[in-house]
């Protein structure tokens, strides 16, 4: 491993966390606790379940934004204030800037859900007075959540590579939106027929497959997760990953700094 | 061997929304800096200082010809370790401290971890930050960030210094401190590239300086050689609607501009000339000592320019 | 140059390798995942639950679950699994979170109510979503009309087709064979006449292709139990006067009885058997016929390979 790359991780992870970016765990934990007291006094029998769905998803929508917010926040700004130019004037390439940075913003997002994890099990722990075996399966959905970060951060990454932060993080954002409805798409896509169909295969299968990587309520109902689908989405995810961070590095690579 | 030598370098930008047409940044740039030398290179903003630094530091990439710099070729990675840059109005991580971005640009420099501590603190004494070493970048006043750049720029001891514009933006007392460093720079041994388009800095610092103006260079020349061409001249100017004719008589140059003259002679003439206006009654404004021919020269070189924009249109 | 064009080239190897092994991957969590479409309408049956979720955007998420809904049955018909639990839910929760979408309805009446493989055997299913929709959309006729047809086909309620007919026919946009329904309804007169009007209304009245190819089948369907009806009649006839049975089709057409060889909707000639009865040359060729058929055969289904959706 690259050690300049480990640096730039570092630094970018501590920049995270120095620029509050983890203060979104305070909204969350609110969230969170507030819903747990409040889903224990009224929903009987179906504490479990709203405190699984509506814990993960939570994690899952203030992890993507946050996800969004650094990823191309921490680049364009590196762009912006130039603080680029004093790295890349170092014996530091291209590549290797944008693959640490990829690294750094997973390493934050990585933390930022292992905090919001905590506070999800907590609040299982306050509604159901003990642990099951099949919450087991909400630390699976957990990782497809991670899983889903990884994307979103490529994405935004690329993105950053060739455009202005604002139209990234309204790309990354309709790729998240899309890709969640990416199983529906593929529906579409096979009832449709000619060239339009050609067209709407090529774009389903292109576009991120966010839906594969939400399982919440399926687990918010205790139901297990094949372990060929775990494997499988680990795969994809790392693939599609490195797919658009190998396409950020071909763009960057040729980028002209303003 | 040279320092830098660069090739006709140059670099155009597509401009326009719809239908984009080149612009030219840079026109073809053939320049040569030995080693050891402090060069400065001169040009009003947007002159194509930024834009030639950039490509030097293979931030834009050129639109055709090449440089090398240190005998390498300017894209080789090993040039990297050996040079330092300031940009122009540094600007770093808003959350570190200085002692911590030394530190993240040493690991990134390939300082040995061995001396790198001791590294960044002797620069942090260098550059006189060592009481606020601790504190973070986004409390500091511009003139601490453009220390904190020269910090870095000389942090891994490269052999070649490249500063934009390091003067500007500081006040007078941060001035003399850039231009003492860029003094002892020279004593010891390193090869400085700076820009700037302050006249007087450059004059007092620089060994040879580059005239680059609307993307061209106009002339390069040794700062010592043009100082001495201009000694011993003095700058009359009064009030006159035409030059007297005895004026010219005396050799010297004049200048009408509105109601006024601006005539440079040889200093032993000066007594004369006076006895002239005297005689035809004009109004002396003042009488000045040339001492800076650098301005001259400069002018000179950037006036051409302005001619043939005229005419050209 | 050469190390950004060596990172270049490693960059465009990384590149198609992961594209084309995320593409791979994706297909296999399909597999995996065969049918999951509609797995979210076995959590969310609720479709409140679901309309809080929509943050508003209820007719978006009416559409996604209607291509859904489609998307499954096609799919499920496509596997020649046969098992249909999920459409009901699906075109519940589609239609709660919009009333208003008509397709679904008509999707629902046709192929809630048949029994499997061509249907989910849900007549009672079938039956609250078209009351539901008629409920929530009293100005169209197809909706009245879907619901006479299912009182007529699946329950055999005359009156109650015949009131859902002539309720739809008193609308200001209606279809001219509404009121004829519903007099037939209330005589049960001319069964033939009758289903083929059903059918026949049941084709205009929708753009839905599955829809549209499954009421051409039974229109053919028709025909041919009309025909060999007639062609029995026929025989029947011929012995009455000749006190034999005929040995062929011209038999027939030399006593003057018929013209032409008879043949099926697929061109294919009636075959005459020898004990009188008539039977259609490929029983296979000819989807839901009640006649024409070998003794003891059961009325061919379309085939499980068949995409409905495929025509």
């Amino acid at each position: 491993m690259n050690s300049r790359i480990g640096y730039i991780a570092f630094n970018t992870f501590r920049e995270a966390v120095r620029d509050r970016v983890l203060y979104n765990l305070i909204a969350f934990a609110l969230l969170l606790s507030g819903t747990a007291i409040l889903v224990g006094e009224i929903s009987i029998d179906i504490e479990r379940l709203v405190v699984v769905n509506l814990g993960l998803t939570a994690v899952s929508l203030f992890g993507v934004v946050i996800a969004i917010f650094i990823g191309i926040g921490l680049v364009s700004k590196e762009m912006d204030k130039r603080t680029l130019y004093t790295v890349l004037s170092r014996p530091v390439r291209r590549w290797e800037f944008v693959v640490g940075k990829f690294f750094g913003l997973t390493g934050t997002l990585v933390v930022n859900t292992f905090l919001m994890a905590i506070g999800v099990f907590l609040s299982l722990l306050y509604v159901a007075h003990k642990f099951e075996k099949m919450d087991a399966w909400v630390l699976v959905a957990l990782y497809f959540i991670v899983l889903q970060f990884l994307i979103v951060c490529a994405l935004a990454l690329f993105f950053s590579s060739f455009s202005t932060p604002l139209m990234s993080a309204v790309f990354t954002f309709a790729l998240f939106v899309i890709g969640s409805l990416a199983e529906d798409l593929r529906g579409f896509a096979r009832i449709t027929h000619g060239f339009g169909g050609w067209i709407a295969t090529a774009v389903a299968y292109l576009v991120p497959n966010f839906s594969a990587l939400n399982v919440i309520s399926q687990v918010a109902h205790g139901d297990p997760v094949p372990g060929r689908l775990i494997l499988y989405n680990s795969v994809y995810a790392l693939l599609y990953s490195a797919m658009a961070i190998s396409g950020a590095v071909l763009i960057f690579q040729r980028r002209n700094l303003k | 061997m040279a320092a830098i030598e660069i090739l006709d370098l140059e670099k155009s930008y597509l401009v326009g929304f719809w239908r984009k047409r080149p612009k030219l940044a840079l026109r073809p740039l053939r320049l040569t800096i030995e080693e050891g030398e402090v060069f400065g290179f001169l040009g009003p903003n947007g002159a194509g200082k930024t834009t030639t630094l950039k490509l030097l530091m293979g931030l834009v990439f050129p639109t055709a010809g090449t440089a090398r710099i240190l005998g390498m070729d300017m894209d080789d990675p090993r040039v990297k370790s050996q040079i330092g840059f300031l940009p122009e109005q540094p600007y770093f991580y808003d959350h570190l401290s200085a002692r911590e971005l030394l530190n993240y640009y040493g690991q990134l420099s390939g300082v040995p971890p061995k001396g790198r501590s001791a590294r960044v603190e002797q620069m942090l004494a260098r550059v006189g930050l060592s009481d606020s070493a601790g504190v973070q970048l986004r409390k500091f006043s511009k003139g601490m960030l453009q220390r904190v750049g020269l910090a870095q720029a000389i942090l891994h001891d490269p052999k070649l210094v490249f500063l934009d514009e390091p003067m500007s933006g500081l006040d007078p007392m941060g001035r003399r401190e850039v231009r003492d460093m860029i003094q002892q720079l020279r004593c010891e041994g390193k090869t400085v590239f700076f820009s700037t388009h302050i006249l007087s800095d450059a004059e007092a610092l620089c060994d040879r300086v580059g005239i680059i103006h609307q993307g061209e260079l106009r002339g390069v020349g040794a700062v010592a050689e043009l100082t001495s061409q201009t000694q011993g001249k003095v700058e009359i100017i009064f009030c006159a609607q035409g030059v007297p004719a005895d004026l010219t008589s005396l050799g010297a140059e004049a200048r009408v501009s509105g109601d006024m003259v601006n005539a440079v002679l040889p200093e032993e003439r000066q007594d004369a000339a006076l006895e002239v206006l005297r005689r035809e009654r004009l109004k002396l404004i003042s009488l000045t000592p040339v001492r800076s021919s650098l301005e001259e020269y400069y002018i000179q070189k950037l006036r051409p320019a302005e001619n043939r924009k005229g005419v050209g249109v | 140059m050469s190390a950004t064009r060596r990172v270049n080239l490693v960059a465009i190897a990384v590149l198609s390798f992961s594209m084309a092994g995320a593409m791979a991957t994706l297909c296999a969590i399909d597999h995996i995942r065969r049918g999951s479409v509609g797995q979210e309408a076995l959590y969310l049956r609720s479709s409140k639950v679901l309309r809080r979720l929509s943050l508003g955007y209820t007719g978006l998420l009416a559409d996604i679950y209607w291509t859904r809904a489609v998307q499954y049955f096609g799919e499920q018909h496509h596997n020649g699994s046969g098992d249909f639990r999920l459409l009901a839910p699906l075109l519940e929760v589609t239609t709660e979170l919009d009333p208003r979408l008509l397709p679904a309805y008509q999707f629902g009446a046709n192929f809630l109510a048949p029994k499997p493989p061509s249907g989910a055997g849900l007549p009672g299913s079938a039956l609250s979503l078209m009351k539901y929709g008629v409920e929530h959309n009293p100005d169209q006729w197809r909706l009245y009309y879907n619901l006479g047809f299912l009182y007529y086909t699946e329950f055999k309620d005359y009156a109650k087709a015949a009131d859902a007919f002539a309720q739809g026919a008193k609308l200001p946009v209606t279809n001219a064979f509404m009121p004829i329904l519903a007099a037939q309804m209330a005589q049960h007169a001319g069964e033939f006449d009758t289903a083929r009007m059903l059918w026949f209304t049941t084709y205009q009245s929708t753009k839905e292709a599955q829809i549209r190819q499954n009421a051409v089948e039974h229109l053919l369907a028709l025909q041919v139990d009309e025909d060999v009806t007639r062609l029995e009649q026929v025989v029947e006839k011929y012995r009455a006067q000749t006190g034999r049975l005929p040995a062929s089709m011209s038999d027939l057409e030399r006593a003057g009885f018929i013209h032409g060889t008879p043949a099926d909707p697929k061109g294919r000639p009636y075959k005459l058997m020898p004990d009188g009865r008539i039977e259609v040359q490929n029983p296979e060729s000819i989807f839901f016929i009640t006649k024409g058929l070998p003794p003891g055969a059961a009325p061919p289904q379309p085939p499980r390979e068949a995409r409905p959706d495929s025509k």
